[in-house]
């Protein structure tokens, strides 16, 4: 039952959000239900970890398809983590804005709506519904990414809604191609991915590689893979900082998810290429996302290249072989879900504190506000797989089971690609944050006794979502907990069915 | 049902989707935003008939389900969001500078036609003989024109169309591949399709309001190179 509510939560917030209370009532709401479909979610996870599926125990309408396992309840997870350390960061990051009340709560309902959309992917068990629910999420959150409706989110937005369901129409005849393999194989069970594991070995080979390449690159759009990444830039930057750190934190893996769930059906077929395909893409996007990292002016677009080319590590992972890196890869997924809405919440701290997102307008953010410098420098870090953190756990395992794969080439190109990435970001953030002022170094200017006055305080809310989000980045980099562990064994193994 | 029956419904199908194909045709090639909303509406017109058809002739009463959402939804639906959503003035717009001229568009497009029967013919191969027809090809190429009209066109409404297009093409060729999807399917996605006109109404209308132009496929100020620099976010 409690599978169900984690839907119900967000709907049930999205009704009490449009109650014309005043203003602190639509953010309250949406902290207080997202906890609470945190709390859920970690039950399903905790009951998934033991080995159950987790269902319904319904029949009726489109209950029947809700099932979870490993993968799904890990997806699951993180969603509703990255959720709730969102809704918390906008407490004070939307209030910073001095927004009209229907503005706010416009906000707070697309807010909502789009948490709703991601959770329902990894839940529902039946193909073409969840390409409703990819295409929900599109929907919901093009009007949070066009929020601020200046020229460029306006623009980004289009871009996003254009180009996501353009992918989208695409992974539309995949599935019903799919479909129709399923069909031509005599199996006369409900569509779900599990019946179509089943299924598989005596499906056309023709029609479950197209279905397969109509879908990778029609949801592979959406993910953000090299070259049909163009729109995730400009949305994953253009949108509030922590609708940034949904978009990218976790909802590009949640449809790379979907992905991920027709390799075991294609495991099943013979000679299939998946992991070739998987392998080439995701090197693609890696090696083109380090090299535009080096020449990006915008600080947020730094964070979004860095999604792109997280997105292909874990692709690549996954091609080199789904029973050797399948845990890395799952372990990835966590790590760049935790690591990276950090990284966009210290995004937003630095917007609301220098009101820039031009790179080279910020220098010396550690003198301004200390913690939002610090966070800045803690999130770069994370992100590019510094030691100790979680990000440089996980890439380390991928490469040591791409040397395990014999797979040197591949292995090799993987991680020159990751140290490039290094540098890209690092060296853009050591600047804004460590950086002289170029007019500080010319004129000793008497502007500058005056800086300590104009320091900036980061709201409490704010804080606190960056202290809750950096835990686990900390902690997940030297010790995974024993249920983690259980879970991310389960997902692995939902890969190799 | 007779052989000659069957035959009937078969050609009568054929037209159909042949006729689909010259509506798809005729959306790359008209300049006039009200008249590519027309053309789509008879586009979705088609679609359904072909639905009913396959139905009629496969005895499937979920495939007369699709046709009656699609005769509900797309021609009526469609244009009245859009009317409640977007402002009028998109109808008006004629578009006059496309980035192709308009021969060369339709002898791409005619391309795309050719070369989606080639793409069709494995699939057709490998799924039973009943559910061979002119449907797959058809979708497809309805799928891969929609996607050209997305990159030649400039203004909203047309720009919203081709999406559009792009679903009713998965549509034509799902429908005959795989017509026992449940109908709870079939009914999810049709009001997505109303939620993409929806939500793709109120941007557009966002982006008259705060730009001040229609012709949202030439906004282009998100680049690498020149990433706005912040005195004009000042002097606006």
């Amino acid at each position: 039952m409690s599978v169900l509510l984690v839907l119900l939560l967000p709907l049930i917030a999205t009704a009490l959000v449009c109650l014309p209370f005043k203003k602190s009532w639509a953010a309250g709401v949406t902290v207080v239900f997202s906890l609470a479909t945190l709390v859920l979610s970690a039950r399903v996870a905790w009951l998934v970890s033991a080995g159950n599926l987790v269902t319904t125990d319904l029949s009726i309408g489109w209950l029947k398809w809700i099932a979870v396992d490993g993968l799904s309840a890990l997806i699951l997870l993180l969603i509703a983590f990255v959720a709730t350390t969102a809704a918390i960061f906008s407490v004070g990051y939307m209030a910073h804005g001095n927004l009209k009340p229907g503005k706010l709560r416009l906000y707070y309902i697309n807010y909502n709506l789009f948490v709703f959309s991601m959770l329902a992917i990894p839940v529902l068990a039946e193909p073409t519904l969840v390409w409703i629910v990819v295409e929900l999420t599109t929907l919901c959150s093009a009007l949070l990414v066009s929020f601020e409706n200046t020229r460029e989110a306006l623009e980004a937005a289009w871009k996003y809604v254009v180009l996501s369901l353009m992918g989208a129409g695409m992974a539309l005849f995949g599935f019903l191609v799919l479909f129709a393999a399923m069909q031509a194989s005599g199996s006369n069970d409900a569509y779900t991915w599990n019946n179509l594991i089943t299924a598989a070995p005596t499906m056309p080979p023709v029609l479950l590689q197209t279905a397969f390449l109509l879908i990778l690159i029609g949801l592979g759009t959406k993910v953000g893979l090299v070259p049909m990444h163009t729109w995730l830039p400009d949305a994953h930057s253009q949108a509030p900082s922590p609708v940034c750190a949904l978009l990218s934190g976790i909802e590009t893996s949640a449809i790379l998810y979907v992905i991920l769930r027709l390799f075991p059906v294609l495991h099943a077929s013979p000679n299939s290429h998946a992991e070739t395909w998987a392998l080439v893409l995701g090197l693609i996007s890696v090696g083109t996302a380090a090299f535009l990292l080096l020449q990006v002016k915008d600080y947020k677009r730094l964070f979004a290249f860095s999604t792109v080319e997280h997105m292909g590590i874990i692709l690549a992972a996954v091609g080199l072989g789904a029973s050797v890196a399948g845990y890395s890869a799952m372990q990835q997924i966590v790590s760049h879900c935790v690591t990276k809405s950090f990284c966009f919440f210290a995004a937003g701290a630095t917007l609301m504190t220098v009101g820039t997102r031009e790179i080279a307008a910020v220098r010396g953010l550690i003198r301004k506000s200390p913690i939002v410098g610090a966070a800045l420098v803690f999130g770069g870090l994370a992100i590019t797989g510094a030691p100790p953190f979680a990000v440089f756990l996980s890439e380390f395992s991928i490469l040591k089971a791409g040397l395990t794969q014999k797979e040197y080439v591949a292995t090799a190109l993987l991680a020159i690609f990751i140290v490039i990435a290094f540098f890209g970001i690092m060296l853009h953030i050591n600047r804004m944050v460590f950086g002289a002022r170029e007019n500080e170094t010319v004129a000793e200017s008497p502007n500058d006794h005056s800086e300590p006055e104009n320091k900036f305080h980061l709201p409490f809310s704010c804080q606190l979502a960056l202290i809750l989000a950096a835990i686990p980045v900390l902690v997940l980099g030297f010790y995974i907990p024993q249920p983690l562990h259980d879970l991310l064994t389960q997902a692995a193994a939902a890969l190799t069915k | 049902m007779s052989d000659t029956t069957n035959q009937l419904l078969d050609n009568l199908n054929a037209l159909a989707t042949g006729l689909f194909l010259l509506t798809a045709f005729g959306i790359v090639a008209m300049r006039q935003a009200r008249g590519v909303l027309n053309l789509f509406i008879l586009q979705s017109l088609l679609l359904a008939a072909s639905a009913a058809l396959l139905g009629f002739r496969h005895h499937s009463e979920h495939l007369y389900g699709v046709a009656l959402v699609n005769l509900i939804s797309k021609p009526i639906i469609v244009p009245w969001l859009l009317r409640k959503t977007a402002s009028a003035e998109i109808y008006t717009r004629r578009e006059v500078d496309q980035v192709l001229n308009i021969p060369t568009a339709l002898l791409i497009a005619l391309g795309l036609a050719i070369l989606s029967y080639f793409l069709a013919q494995p699939l057709l191969n490998a799924v039973a003989p009943e559910y061979r027809g002119p449907n797959v090809p058809i979708g497809i190429a309805g799928l891969l024109i929609g996607a050209f009209t997305l990159s030649v066109r400039r203004e909203a409404l047309p720009l919203l169309i081709g999406l559009l297009v792009m679903e009713n093409g998965a549509f034509l060729a799902g429908i005959s591949i795989s017509r026992n999807l449940p109908l709870l399917v079939e009914l999810a996605i049709a009001t997505d399709g109303l939620i993409i006109v929806f939500i793709s109404g109120v941007l557009i209308r966002a982006v008259q309001k705060h730009v001040g132009t229609t012709a949202v496929g030439e906004l282009s100020s998100l680049k690498e190179a020149t990433v706005e620099p912040m005195e004009k976010e000042g002097t606006k």
